[in-house]
Parts: C-alpha cells; sequence; structure tokens
C-alpha cells in the first residue's frame, strides 16, 4: 500500500472510473473513422450546432465581455479555490444540507453507496453528471446491489443500449433517430411496438418509460453546473425535466460535484447562465434551470448531501498553465467544432471527457503517461479556443502537455538531429541538397518507413525543386 | 479526515506565493443597463414554443377558461382567486401526494420575474407559486405575469432574485435536444407553457 | 527622425521606419524570413515574395543565418530544443526594422511560442527580444495591406482559384479577408468560395503523421470541398497546408494544382506564374 503523504496534489487512481481508454488514441479513432453512419451523424448533429450556437451568440452585443469575465472569475476561483471550497460548505451546512469531500473516485464512490444504503432504497435515479461517469458510480452502486436508472434522454439512450457516451452533452450524439427507435423497441419495456422515428414520438416513449420511475423512487444522484461558495446555492441547468424531478420529487438528494464548480459569488451566475446555454445547446436559454440553497421546509427533497470531488483535480491545479483547464463549464462547444472529434468520434478519446477538452483535462487528471497519446490529438487548428466560452487557450496547454508526454526513442532523436543540424548553417545547406536524394525512395516518396509511411499513405510528397531558395538567392 | 487531506493538496498545487485573485471585469452589460421591451418577451417566448396572451387584470379568468376550462388544475395555496374562472375545477396544494398531482391536467400560478431577452420566467416559490413539484407534473402550466416582473436581461434577474428560495427558471415548454440535436418540445416537464402578460 | 507609415499591430501601434519615393509611397527594407520549408521545398512562393515586394518599390535582403523558427519542436513536444533555433532567430531578425514571411503558421510561432519558449527556460532577456523581433514581423498579407496599405498589387492571374484560409493565419494572426481582398484585385482571376473553408485540412504538423487516418480524413472532405469548387487552382498562405492538400491531390490525380498565395500576387501578364507554362506538379 503506497502511503499518501498530506498535501501532495494527486492524480486520479487507476482501477476504477472511466478517464483512461485501453488503446491509443490514434488506434481507437479508426473504428469511428471507418463507420460511415457515426461519420454522417456527427457531421450533421455538430453542423446543426454550430449553426444554432452561431445564431444566438451572434444576438448578444456583448457576448466577447462576458466571455472575458467568465475566464477572470474561473482564473479567481482557481486561485482561492481552498477558501471558496471551505466558504461553499460552511453555506450549504448553515442551509440544511451535509458536506462531504471525497479525495478520489473510490471514496466518492463509497460515501454515495453508504448514504444509499443508509436510506434503503435499491434503486436511485440520477440526473446526467459528468462527475459520476468519471467516478463509475453506477458500477459501483450495482455492485452494492442498488440499481440506478439514468433518466436523461441520451444517457437512456446510451444505457438502454448498452454503449459508452460519446459527447459530453449529448452522450448519445453518435445514435440517429433509426438507431434511438432500434435501441428503443429492443429494450424499453412495453414499448409500443408501432414507435416511429420521429424525435417527438421518441420523446414521448421516454416520457411514458420513466414517468413510473420518478413517482416512485426515494433518492437522486445528481451532479452541478455551478455552486455559489457565497449562498451555499446549486445550479442543474437542463432541457428535459428530468432533472427537476430528481431534484424535486425524491426525499433524499445527493449531488456529486467536481471541486472546480464552484464559483465566487451569487452575482457571477449572470455572467454563466448567459455563456453556458448559447455556447451549449446553442440556444437563449435552456428550457430549465434548477437552483436549490440546502433544504427548503415543505418543498423538495428534506435531506440533502453534497460531495465534494477531487479526483485528480488538484493535480491539475498545481500546473499553473494546465489550470485553466479546470475553468471548464462542460458546454462541449470545442466538441461540436473540433474537425478532429467530429470524425473519429468520442469513443477514440477513451474518456469520458473527449473532445478537445478531454485532451488536456483526463491527461492532467491521470497524469499524461497514462493518456500520452490525448494531447496529440489535435491539428492545433485553434477552433476550440475560439469557441470556448470561458476562452480557455486549448491549443496552448496541448502543447504545453505533449512537452510532458513520454516521446518514442526514435522520435527523440529525430528531433534532436534536426534541431542540431537547423542550428548549423553549414549542415542545413548540406540537408537541403540531401532532400533531393528522397527521389530516392521512390515515387513521390511511396516506400518510405514508418512513421513517414503514414504520410505517403494518402499523401504524395512534393517533388523537391531543382534547387533550395538559398540556392538560388546566392544565384542571382 | 479528506477534507484536510484536500485542502492541504490545493493549498501545496497553488504554491507560494498565491496566483492574486483579481476583481473580474464586467464590461457586459450588467444590471440596469437595457430598457425593458415587452415585444421581445413575447417574441422569445414564442420562439420557444410557448402560448403568450396579453389581456387586462379582468380577462385573466377569461384567458385562464380558453386554456384549461372544463379541466381540473391545481393551484398554489394564495394564487388569487379571481384568476380562476368557474369552468375550471382548482385543487389547492396542501401537500398533496405526488400521484395526485400527476393525474392533475394543469397548474396556474404566478412569477417571480421574467427575462425579455431570453424568454424566461423564473419561479421562487412564493405563495402565488407553490412548491415546484405542482408545475412539474401536470402537463399544461399557466403563468400570469405582471408586467413589472419583467426585467430586460439575465443580469437584471440576477439581481432581483433571492438565492435563498428554491428558483426555477423556465423557458419554454420541456423539450430535448438528444437525437440529432434538434430541439423537440416535451419530454418530462410541462408540453405545454402558456404565459398571460397582464397589462 | 526616423520616418515611414504608423500602423495598427496585435502589441498597439507602431511606426515602421521607411522613406518616402518620389511617387509619395513608403519605401522599405524588408528581410524575408524565408522559413525552413519554402527554402527547401517550395522555393517558387519565396522567389515570388522577393519579385512581388521589389516589383512594389522594396529592397529585400536575406538574413543567412536563418534557419527554422522551431515550431515542429515545440508543437511535437520538444521546447528544449527548440531554445537554440529561437535563439538564433532572435539573433539573425533583431537587426532589421520589417521582417516579412509567407507564412502565417511560422509567423505564428515566432509570435505566440518564441517567448514562451524562452521564458520556459528561464531566459527572460531572450524573451523580451523574442518579443521584440516578433512585433516587426509580419505575414505577407497583413504586409501588404497594414504596413504598405495596397490591395491591389498589380498582379494578372487568369485562373479560378479557390482560398484556403489556413488555421494559423485565420485564428492565430486574425487575418480575415486580407489575403481575400488581394486575391479579388488580382485581374483575371475568378474567385469560388471554397465551402466550410474555415475547417482545418488536417495538415497539423506531425498531427499528420502520428494521427494519420485522421488527418486523412479531415483532408479528403477538404479536398472534396476544393473539388465541389470546380477551382483550376486551390491557394493559401502557407506551404505546410498546400503540401498536405496538394499531396492529396496529386494522389487522387485530381488535377488542381495548390499555389501559394505569393506566386499569385507575384504574377504579371506574361510572366512565367501566370500562364499555362508552369509545371502541374506540386512542389518546386
Amino acid at each position: 500500500m503506497t502511503r499518501t503523504f498530506l498535501g501532495m496534489p494527486a492524480t486520479a487512481p487507476r482501477g476504477v472510473g472511466h478517464l483512461r481508454g485501453d488503446e491509443s488514441f490514434p488506434v481507437a479513432a479508426r473504428r469511428g473513422l471507418a463507420d460511415p453512419q457515426l461519420r454522417r451523424n456527427l457531421g450533421h448533429a455538430t453542423g446543426t450546432i454550430r449553426a444554432k450556437s452561431a445564431a444566438v451568440i451572434g444576438e448578444l452585443p456583448d457576448w466577447a465581455q462576458l466571455r472575458a469575465a467568465g475566464r477572470a472569475i474561473k482564473t479567481d476561483t482557481m486561485a482561492r479555490l481552498p477558501e471558496l471550497l471551505e466558504q461553499l460548505e460552511a453555506a450549504v451546512t448553515r442551509a440544511g444540507g451535509t458536506v462531504h469531500w471525497a479525495a478520489d473516485a473510490v471514496e466518492a464512490n463509497r460515501i454515495v453507496t453508504d448514504l444509499v444504503r443508509g436510506t434503503g432504497a435499491e434503486r436511485v435515479m440520477k440526473v446526467k453528471s459528468m462527475a459520476t461517469q468519471e467516478i463509475g458510480l453506477n458500477e459501483a452502486l450495482a455492485e452494492a446491489g442498488i440499481e440506478a436508472v439514468e433518466t436523461d434522454l441520451a444517457e437512456l439512450i446510451v444505457q438502454l443500449g448498452d454503449d459508452r457516451p460519446s459527447h459530453i452533452l449529448v452522450p448519445a450524439i453518435h445514435r440517429n433517430r433509426a438507431e434511438v427507435r432500434e435501441i428503443f423497441l429492443r429494450a424499453m419495456p412495453g414499448v409500443d411496438p408501432a414507435l416511429s422515428d420521429e424525435p417527438a414520438a421518441l420523446a414521448a416513449a421516454a416520457r411514458r418509460h420513466l414517468r413510473e420511475t420518478f413517482l416512485s423512487t426515494r433518492v437522486a444522484v445528481s451532479g452541478a453546473n455551478f455552486a455559489v461558495a457565497e449562498t451555499g446555492t446549486l445550479a442543474v441547468v437542463e432541457s428535459e425535466g428530468n432533472g427537476r424531478m430528481c431534484l424535486t420529487l425524491p426525499e433524499t438528494l445527493i449531488t456529486v460535484m467536481g471541486i472546480e464548480k464552484v464559483v465566487p459569488t451569487w452575482r457571477d451566475l449572470e455572467v454563466f447562465l448567459q455563456l453556458l446555454p448559447r455556447a451549449s445547446t446553442g440556444e437563449r436559454m435552456n428550457p430549465y434551470t434548477s437552483m436549490w440553497t440546502g433544504i427548503t421546509p415543505g418543498d423538495g427533497p428534506q435531506v440533502f448531501h453534497l460531495v465534494l470531488l477531487d479526483n485528480g483535480r488538484s493535480a491539475v491545479l498545481a500546473d499553473p498553465v494546465g489550470r485553466a483547464a479546470l475553468h471548464c463549464i462542460r458546454c462541449s462547444a470545442c466538441l461540436n467544432v473540433c474537425p478532429v472529434y467530429e470524425r473519429a468520434g468520442g469513443h477514440a478519446y477513451g474518456s469520458v471527457y473527449p473532445g478537445p477538452i478531454g485532451a488536456v483535462l483526463s491527461p492532467q487528471l491521470t497524469g499524461v503517461a497514462d493518456n500520452a497519446s490525448l494531447p496529440y490529438a489535435s491539428s492545433l487548428c485553434g477552433a476550440c479556443y475560439d469557441a470556448c466560452p470561458v476562452m480557455i487557450d486549448i491549443p496552448s496547454i496541448l502543447v504545453h502537455l505533449r512537452g510532458q508526454a513520454p516521446h518514442p526513442r526514435a522520435e527523440r532523436a529525430t528531433m534532436a538531429a534536426a534541431a542540431y543540424t537547423m542550428d548549423r548553417p553549414v549542415l542545413y545547406a548540406a540537408a537541403q541538397r540531401a532532400a533531393k536524394l528522397s527521389r530516392l525512395a521512390g515515387r513521390r516518396g511511396r516506400g518510405l518507413p514508418p512513421p513517414l509511411s503514414g504520410w505517403t499513405a494518402s499523401r504524395d510528397l512534393p517533388q523537391p525543386p531543382p534547387e533550395s531558395f538559398r540556392q538560388w538567392w546566392a544565384s542571382r | 479526515m479528506s477534507r484536510e487531506l484536500i485542502l492541504g493538496r490545493l493549498r501545496a498545487a497553488l504554491g507560494a506565493p498565491r496566483p492574486a485573485p483579481a476583481d473580474p471585469p464586467r464590461a457586459y452589460r450588467g444590471a440596469g443597463a437595457l430598457a425593458v421591451d415587452l415585444d421581445v418577451l413575447v417574441d422569445r417566448l414564442t420562439d420557444y414554443r410557448a402560448t403568450v396572451h396579453r389581456c387586462g387584470d379582468a380577462d385573466i379568468a377569461r384567458v385562464v377558461d380558453q386554456v384549461l376550462g372544463g379541466r381540473q388544475v391545481v393551484v398554489p395555496p394564495e394564487l388569487p382567486r379571481r384568476w380562476l374562472p368557474d369552468s375550471v375545477r382548482a385543487v389547492p396544494d396542501d401537500d398533496l401526494p405526488a400521484a395526485r398531482i400527476a393525474a392533475l391536467d394543469g397548474v396556474v400560478t404566478a412569477a417571480a420575474v421574467a427575462v425579455a431577452e431570453t424568454g424566461t420566467v423564473v419561479l421562487d416559490g412564493a405563495p402565488d407559486q407553490g412548491r415546484r413539484i405542482i408545475t412539474l407534473l401536470p402537463d399544461v402550466h399557466v403563468c400570469v405575469l405582471r408586467t413589472d416582473q419583467v426585467v430586460a436581461t439575465v443580469p437584471d434577474a440576477v439581481a432581483r432574485l433571492d438565492p435563498h428560495r428554491p428558483l426555477t427558471w423556465i423557458s419554454g415548454p420541456s423539450a430535448t435536444s438528444d437525437i440529432e440535436l434538434n430541439r423537440v418540445e416535451g419530454v418530462h416537464g410541462p408540453r405545454n407553457l402558456h404565459v398571460i402578460i397582464v397589462a | 527622425m526616423v520616418a515611414g507609415p504608423v500602423v495598427a499591430t496585435a502589441l498597439g501601434t507602431i511606426l515602421v521606419p521607411a522613406r518616402a519615393g518620389t511617387d509619395g509611397w513608403w519605401r522599405m527594407r524588408v528581410a524575408l524570413f524565408v522559413t525552413c520549408l519554402a527554402d527547401t521545398l517550395f522555393p517558387r512562393a519565396a522567389v515570388a515574395t522577393v519579385r512581388l515586394l521589389e516589383r512594389l518599390g522594396h529592397e529585400v535582403v536575406f538574413p543567412e543565418g536563418q534557419s527554422c523558427c522551431g515550431q515542429m519542436h515545440v508543437n511535437t513536444g520538444y521546447p528544449d530544443q527548440a531554445v537554440p533555433l529561437v535563439r538564433r532567430h532572435v539573433r539573425t531578425f533583431a537587426p532589421y526594422d520589417v521582417v516579412v514571411a509567407p507564412s502565417g503558421s511560422c509567423v505564428g510561432s515566432v509570435r505566440h511560442q518564441h517567448a514562451m519558449v524562452a521564458r520556459r527556460a528561464g531566459d527572460e532577456r531572450l524573451a523580451a527580444r523574442a518579443e521584440d523581433v516578433a512585433g516587426r514581423t509580419w505575414e505577407l498579407s497583413e504586409f501588404l495591406v497594414d504596413v504598405l496599405g495596397v490591395t491591389d498589387v498589380g498582379a494578372y492571374y487568369p485562373r479560378r482559384v479557390t482560398y484556403h484560409p489556413t488555421c494559423h493565419s485565420l485564428r492565430m494572426l486574425r487575418v480575415g479577408d486580407r489575403p481575400v481582398r488581394l486575391l479579388r484585385a488580382v485581374r483575371g482571376l475568378e474567385l469560388v468560395e471554397l465551402p466550410q473553408a474555415e475547417q482545418c485540412c488536417g495538415f497539423g504538423g506531425t498531427f499528420a503523421v502520428k494521427n494519420a487516418d485522421t488527418s486523412t480524413a479531415m483532408l479528403a472532405d477538404k479536398m472534396r470541398h476544393v473539388l465541389a469548387t470546380g477551382a483550376d487552382v486551390c491557394a493559401a498562405g502557407d506551404a505546410s497546408c498546400l503540401m498536405h492538400i496538394g499531396g492529396g491531390l496529386s494522389r487522387l490525380r485530381a488535377g488542381v494544382r495548390t499555389v501559394h498565395l505569393a506566386e499569385i500576387l507575384a504574377a504579371t501578364e506574361g510572366s512565367e506564374t501566370s500562364g499555362q507554362r508552369r509545371r502541374t506538379e506540386v512542389g518546386g
């Protein structure tokens, strides 16, 4: 057993939760790339959301100022994180809630499982929550004999389809309406066999299917979009009303929240409630946002537990460049604009956090060695940075993390040789003349060894010119 | 104990000297920056498939009759009785069980605040709005809004609301974008939202 | 007393030293930052840059000590190895008032990475000098439009052309519509809009090799859009992206050429680069 030294930032433990994939990104991406239906579904869905989002962002004359404010609030939050969490704990406790601290996924799962056991319930209903997916809470509950029912439509599609989520906001984005219909017909008890594939009909089927669950389940587990340190107020932003059901109907509510979700003041919500829906679903405002502060006598759950989760976040905070990844408000705008995500799909990232933000967050939560291919899963095109409502400079963090990734020995040698040559003009000029020899590698370089064959498999090499520019210049 | 462990880790992560805390720039349109435009509210509500009615105070009951006449509705304890026509069978919420509320056709409430720019109505659990559950289970929600409750922007609403009350921000009927990212109205919450704006 | 045009840059408004020509236009001494890729594999883009600037009445010099900006090292995860390259770049270009490169990506590296690389290595003095050089370094279309104030450079290029904006020009340098304004002013040129132009072509430096499959999928869509325009020529301001798109089009025998923006702007009636006599190869 390893000893944990008090106060040392720690990464998320192995063997629990869903932050590490079984394969490297380039290998895992091949499946998505080879699936024409997935490519079509993702292309259609991300194209739709990009257009919607651009339209409603265009309506706001102060979008740039809101983004700047969002970034500044998050930067300030991280600088004061320990104090803000203590303030939040005090405010929630004052309002009748109970606060728990979970150092990692194992402890968070144990806390939630014990709390559910304490109620005697054998079933919990869940609002979509990235934090509970990250820690593998459903599996932990199942081991304890507790059934977890996902109530978000996309989560339900994933759960019924025995599938994995592939998007932060819309976990079933890789499924189209025909596939959703097939999953419902196969796995939803009592579903109308004449169910059509109209999204409205599919939504209605989910409404019928979950109604009884909502009315009879005594414990709910949620995540949180925001928690206000000043007041102890928690906020869940959603669309369908399943969140309201889970936050209102049960006797006991357990909220699992990453520690970075805290914001300093009530007023700060005026920024994030404008940024999040427009960047996320492309709406001026999402249909439902619920806010609660502890317990309200006579209204809603009368027992409220808040679980504050570290699970590697302290390690992210320890990196002055990388810590901006903690600013993420989980809108998924970066996924929707990412050309790599759009083609490879969310499963290629291995972690519950896919896309550009996943490529900077997952390696930091686990330690870069455990997700070494993710910082390279980007062409650094910069679309994510432009789309991010809190201005996280994802490309710069990717580059920063590449500097920490373990490098293949041959690559390291090549890079060193290149740098050596480039810094010596005589060698450099000689290397340029030698470039012509690449013609010997076969027409257009076909027949080159790996990794260069990765280029020539689908692209010709340029024909080396008769002379370099500097030769031309010298002979002018 | 994990509390001290985590706080210790975070303090170590930030190191010394700490990154300096700073007041965020708030150059965006804050509370009071914009005048209220009721037409914007109507436009945004309608855009998200809410049905908007505009009438005088004396006509509220007539509009409720149009929407819910002949139906059974749950009402919060202090809903003004004059808003309810005789054609509606009102069931006051005196801690009704969930199954009973789910069996009712509709709900009539007041509101706390409405945001014009986003087409949002906010409920804060005051006695004329009631418990959160009553606006959740019935399929039709009729929400009566006074024009002085309408603000222009989200910052205006945040400034007016009390965070210590349970708040529900409602923008159109229940909806989902989970299938091909197309917005579809009607999932778990009320599938019909009527907003009566009272001049 | 130093004279010259006053130009707004990302770092503020600066005066660019120049002398007034007899025609009333400013004349400058421009240090060409050729970039290692154009120097080695695409000299034609660099030669075109020289000819264009000289045609516009400016003196072009080529500081011999230059090599590579180090972007490949930084972006592949070897920032330490980039330090000598940054030092070399700064030493080479520090003596010049105006540095111009026919590459959005390499200028992006100079502006957004050099000081960071120096700071990471603990060399504050180098970082300050790098920022100073970066403040006097322009991508070609920026230099023409912002510093020289021209959009019509007197070019003639009778072809159907579509323009790929390249990610680093677009999102790192924010060159906006400058290249398109330059192209619109070229006589004989028919500019056709590229669908989903702002999407990356999939190059991304070593990304094209490390994630060859994903890169190829991105390239396939880019080529589909290029071919849909019916253009003879796909133009861009970066030899790297052109090498990628051109390599794909060449493999497909698509019959569409990739040409650097500088080559189009340098072309004049009867010149070698304006007509059909050009080789249809990707490179050289």
